[in-house]
């Protein structure tokens, strides 16, 4: 099997060009924070064009599965993290040798790119030969890797490599200062004269005292005219070494390898998603590998939760929550008391989904979930009452689209629709757009307070925000399988603002 | 080169940690008062006597022994002792002058200022050795002699022209040579100073050896940044040796600093010896014991802090509480039974950090810790939280406490009703003795108090604040039993026989 690509298994499943443009509904289910959380430190690589193109294929995702479960082990997660970080600082090392301009300070940064890059590979093959790694892509790259390692592009380079440093490292000289001039010849094992003023005050030596070593703000990529010309003088007394140097830059001047370049970019998809997952997983929330299909719309997830609040939360608790449909089942109705959770499981079950379609592990302890052709969200947009039909008429003309390009393989997430007419119109236009979408056997989640929706058919299920009995002003965000009851929150809530009836009958002196 | 005057073989080191309980035990003992007559006005002075005699629970015996001694060299030879310590105050306080480099950027300025320092310090440091020429054989201390021994043996001629010749040198009239080596980019790295060795030739040599090549760069007359360029390599190659010779100024500094510290101790001791004998105090070296006997007895304790407050002669307590864990002390209000037992508690420190005690004589074991108990006065309004307050500080001394301590109590667990005050003060007493603390209790609580008498323990004494047949009081404490009042009466009566 030969090596394509570390996120795609055959070449024709490549995108064909990338994208730099979210799909569409990213902020209504806030996947566009949770990819911007993931790829803020990974900026240098433009990983975004990955997390923006969903896979149609099955086994396409199982590739990218066995990629993270090999990756999921400690020491080859920090092997990859390690070339990736030589990979870095090689380019930084090409980018300097670039804007230089004195000659041997070219070349030697550059002498020290390739140097970098050699123990890049080298440490890699090395440790992918240690790894126990299964999947297909990791196996195809090793082999690849291995086989560059030996082949006659490499071997020379390594050597020739290895011999300038040690050469240069050699290399050392004496500095005599006086008034106007320097001059220059090889060390002769002269004293130390720092080391001998200290030997004579060392009977006061009392313990730590301040370090007085000026640290020179010049960095190693700056030379002035007067470095730069000691040096000269010292490869004057290193001819060959120096010699040796010149002819080594121009011979290897193309020596980076595509494939490795490409891979060392397509693995930061992984590494940026693993790294964001971690964080999460300390605080002991689980992600699963779910399984995928395309037939059957039984999906479930147990101890989901919403990545992109999640982040926010931090270290405070997040809370997770469970769901399944079975049989017939394609709707959930999430009903309840606001600020519940409600428009957070809607969420929750549309990022489920989409990261799934690419390829990632998903929030939850277990889960089963439908490989789409679509996704559509369906969120109300900022309330603004000054505009009454035009809001109603918008809202009705997307959801008409959405309904235009449903297939039946296709998820609808909806949030609280039609909130912007009477409830009498909001009723029968829910009606009519639930029809709808059991005609199209689409799976979908729709947040609503109309509980009427809830008991529609034997496609809905009902969920429902709870609250803690004691204190019904408290919310659990727990969204559980439930009859929608609005009324029994609502006494509750009341009853604890001393609003009910009978209450009011007392407040309300006559 | 290390001064050893506070221990035998290490340095005092004012950035140990104080006893937690440091803040009681200055107010319940009213520490202040003694720093403030050792210091007399001189802020270092009372740093290192606060040090000195709030760590001095750590010493053990042989230090104490050692300062003793010192400090008996010290009463003899004063003016020579106070000699010694202007001259550190002196070199320390030279180097401020010179203060105006110490942050520069350039090592050849940090270079020049170091060895103008340097010069000054060998003065003084000859000037000791003179002081240990001259008067070395008047002081009998094993510290004093180690002392002046090892400013005999280190300060030697020889060494101080070493020193010169290296000062000398650190001028670099022949250019500044060093070593270099190519770093990251080939830039020259591991600058490091180096002397030349001038190999004896003769000229026959020198034409005929085989030289190696040498290039020379010379920087033309007006390229100005490239005669920027030559000093700051210049000052690369100087950097390390700058440095060192910074620190090593630094390291004499801290000698003077450490040897004025040292000594400060025993200045504030001369300080508080002085004003004692103007009062006509008495005072004593003590005789310490090991923590595991059980030994606290003495002739004419007083309490210093009284003494240095009323600025007269006061009245002083003999005891022999030897082999005993538990003294209680009961009797008449204002009959000196908290002076007594600040008395105690002061002495204690006293001995422990290697000072005279005020007493005509004084022995005691030492202890690994001093805690203090005290009724606070606290706002009245919070009465009902003040038995809440006086256990949580209980709470906190137990929390803290050592294996082999002194326990003072004033009047604790008073804050509720007697009968509940004394539960709660046996419960606590019983248990700490039963640990084999020592205990010195002063109360009120005659429940609590009786109750030990009850027991026939031998190892507890009675001490009552004496009343004589009239009333009046002698401040004076006698071995007695506790009795069932406190002579509140007589305070009352007093105080309204006084307005009529």
């Amino acid at each position: 099997m030969t090596f394509c690509s570390i996120l795609f298994e055959k070449t024709e499943d490549g995108v064909e060009k990338e994208t730099l443009e979210a799909p569409v509904f990213f902020v209504d289910l806030n996947l566009d924070q949770i990819i911007d959380a993931v790829t803020a430190s990974k900026q240098e690589y433009n990983l975004k064009p990955f997390y923006y193109t969903s896979l149609t294929d099955i086994d396409a995702i199982k590739y990218r599965h066995e990629i993270f479960r090999d990756l999921e082990n400690k020491n080859l997660f920090e092997n990859i993290k390690s070339f990736a970080q030589k990979m870095r600082a090689m380019r930084e090392h090409l980018a300097q040798a670039d804007k230089l301009h004195y000659k041997y300070q070219k070349e030697r940064w550059f002498l020290e790119a390739v140097e970098i890059y050699c123990d890049a590979v080298n440490c890699l093959v090395h440790d992918l030969s240690l790894a126990d790694v299964k999947s297909r892509g990791f196996l195809a790259f090793r082999e690849f890797l291995t086989d560059y390692a030996k082949s006659e592009r490499f071997t020379p380079l390594l050597g020739e490599t290895k011999k300038l440093f040690d050469d240069l490292s050699s290399v050392k000289y004496c500095l005599r200062i006086k008034d106007g001039s320097i001059k220059v010849r090889k060390y002769e094992s002269e004293i130390d004269y720092s080391a001998n003023v200290e030997e004579t005050f060392q009977k006061f030596k009392q313990g730590a005292v301040k370090d007085y070593r000026v640290k020179f703000l010049a960095g190693p990529a700056d030379m002035n005219h007067v470095e730069a010309a000691v040096l000269d003088l010292v490869a004057r007394l290193y001819p060959d070494i120096f010699l040796y140097l010149d002819n080594y830059c121009v011979k290897n001047s193309n020596y980076l390898d595509e494939t490795i370049i490409v891979f060392d970019r397509e693995i930061q998809f992984y590494v940026a998603y693993l790294e964001y997952v971690a964080v999460f997983k300390r605080t002991g929330l689980k992600f699963c590998y779910p399984q995928i299909s395309n037939k059957s719309k039984e999906v479930y997830d147990y101890e989901g939760f919403d990545l992109a609040l999640a982040y926010k939360l931090e270290k405070l608790s997040v809370v997770c929550n469970d769901f399944y449909l079975k049989d017939k089942e394609r709707i959930f109705v999430v009903s309840g008391p606001n600020q519940g959770g409600k428009t957070t499981f809607a969420r929750a079950f549309g990022q489920l989904h989409y990261l799934a379609s690419i390829g990632c592990p998903v929030p939850g302890r277990e889960a089963q979930l439908f490989l789409f052709d679509r996704l559509f969200a369906h969120f109300e947009k900022e309330e603004n009452i000054k505009n009454l039909r035009g809001k109603l008429q918008d809202d009705l003309v997307r959801i008409h689209s959405i309904l235009e390009q449903a297939t039946s393989n296709s998820i609808i997430v909806m949030n609280e629709i039609f909130t912007s007419t009477t409830l009498q119109d909001q009723f029968f236009l829910s009606k009519r757009m639930m029809e709808k979408i059991i005609e199209l056997d689409l799976v979908c989640v729709w947040v609503t307070f109309i509980d009427e929706l809830a008991s529609f058919g034997e496609q809905t299920v009902s969920m429902v925000s709870t609250v803690v009995p004691e204190n019904p002003a408290m919310r659990t965000y727990k969204i559980v399988r439930r009859p929608a009851d609005g009324l029994a929150y609502a006494i509750a809530i009341a009853e604890k603002y001393r609003l009910t009836y009978h209450y009011l009958k007392e407040r309300v002196k006559s | 080169m290390k001064a050893f005057l506070m221990f035998k073989d290490q340095d005092f080191d004012l950035r140990r940690k104080l006893p937690l309980n440091e803040q009681a035990l200055t107010q319940d003992l009213e520490l202040n008062t003694l720093f403030n007559a050792m210091a007399l006005g001189d802020k270092f002075l009372f740093d290192v006597a606060k040090w000195a005699v709030l760590c001095g629970l750590n010493n053990d015996l042989n230090t104490i022994l050692y300062r003793q001694d010192i400090l008996k060299d010290c009463l003899k030879n004063p003016s020579i002792v106070r000699d010694i310590y202007d001259i550190a105050v002196g070199a320390i306080e030279g180097e401020k002058k010179s203060y105006w480099s110490f942050f520069s950027k350039y090592p050849g300025a940090i270079l020049s200022r170091s060895i103008e320092v340097l010069q000054m310090s060998v003065g003084v440091l000859k000037r000791l050795r003179n002081v240990a020429d001259e008067h070395a054989d008047k002081f009998d201390s094993k510290g004093f002699r180690a002392f002046f021994a090892m400013l005999k043996r280190e300060l030697g001629d020889e060494y101080f022209g070493c020193v010169e010749n290296h000062l000398k040198e650190l001028k670099f009239r022949d250019g500044v040579l060093m070593s270099a080596e190519l770093g990251k980019g080939n830039k020259g790295t591991n600058y490091v100073l180096r002397q030349s060795q001038e190999k004896k030739q003769s000229w026959m040599e020198r034409i005929f050896a085989k030289k190696p090549p040498v290039y020379t760069y010379n920087i033309h007359p007006r390229d100005e940044s490239g005669f920027r360029a030559l000093s700051e390599l210049r000052e690369r190659g100087i950097n390390l040796v700058a440095n060192a010779l910074a620190q090593s100024t630094d390291h004499i500094l801290s000698f003077f600093n450490l040897l004025r510290t040292e000594l400060a101790f025993y200045v504030g001791c001369l300080n508080l010896h002085g004003q004692l004998a103007q009062m006509g105090e008495p005072i004593s070296f003590p005789l310490p014991t090991a923590s595991s006997e059980r030994r606290q007895s003495f002739n004419e304790l007083y309490d210093i802090c009284l003494a240095l407050t009323m600025k007269q002669k006061i009245v002083g307590n003999d005891v022999n509480a030897d082999n005993k864990d538990l003294v209680i002390v009961t009797g008449a209000n204002q009959g000196g039974k908290s002076t007594f037992l600040r008395s105690l508690g002061l002495a204690q420190l006293m001995v422990q950090c290697g000072m005279f005690v005020p007493a005509e004589s004084f022995c005691s074991n030492i202890c690994d810790g001093l805690f203090t108990h005290y009724k606070r006065e606290e706002d009245a309004t919070m009465k009902s939280g003040k038995l809440d307050e006086e256990l949580s500080r209980m709470s906190d001394i137990v929390d803290h406490i050592t294996s082999n301590p002194m326990l003072l109590f004033n009047e604790s667990f008073a804050a509720t009703n007697e009968r509940e005050g004394s539960e709660i003060a046996r419960q606590i007493t019983c248990a700490l003795l039963e640990k084999g603390m020592k205990i010195v209790f002063v109360t009120h609580l005659y429940e609590f108090a009786h109750g030990f008498v009850d027991k026939r323990m031998e190892n507890a004494i009675f001490l009552r604040a004496e009343r004589q047949a009239d009333g009046g009081r002698t401040f004076k404490l006698v071995e007695g039993e506790p009795l069932q009042t406190s002579y509140g009466e007589d305070l009352y009566r007093a105080l309204w026989s006084k307005r009529d």
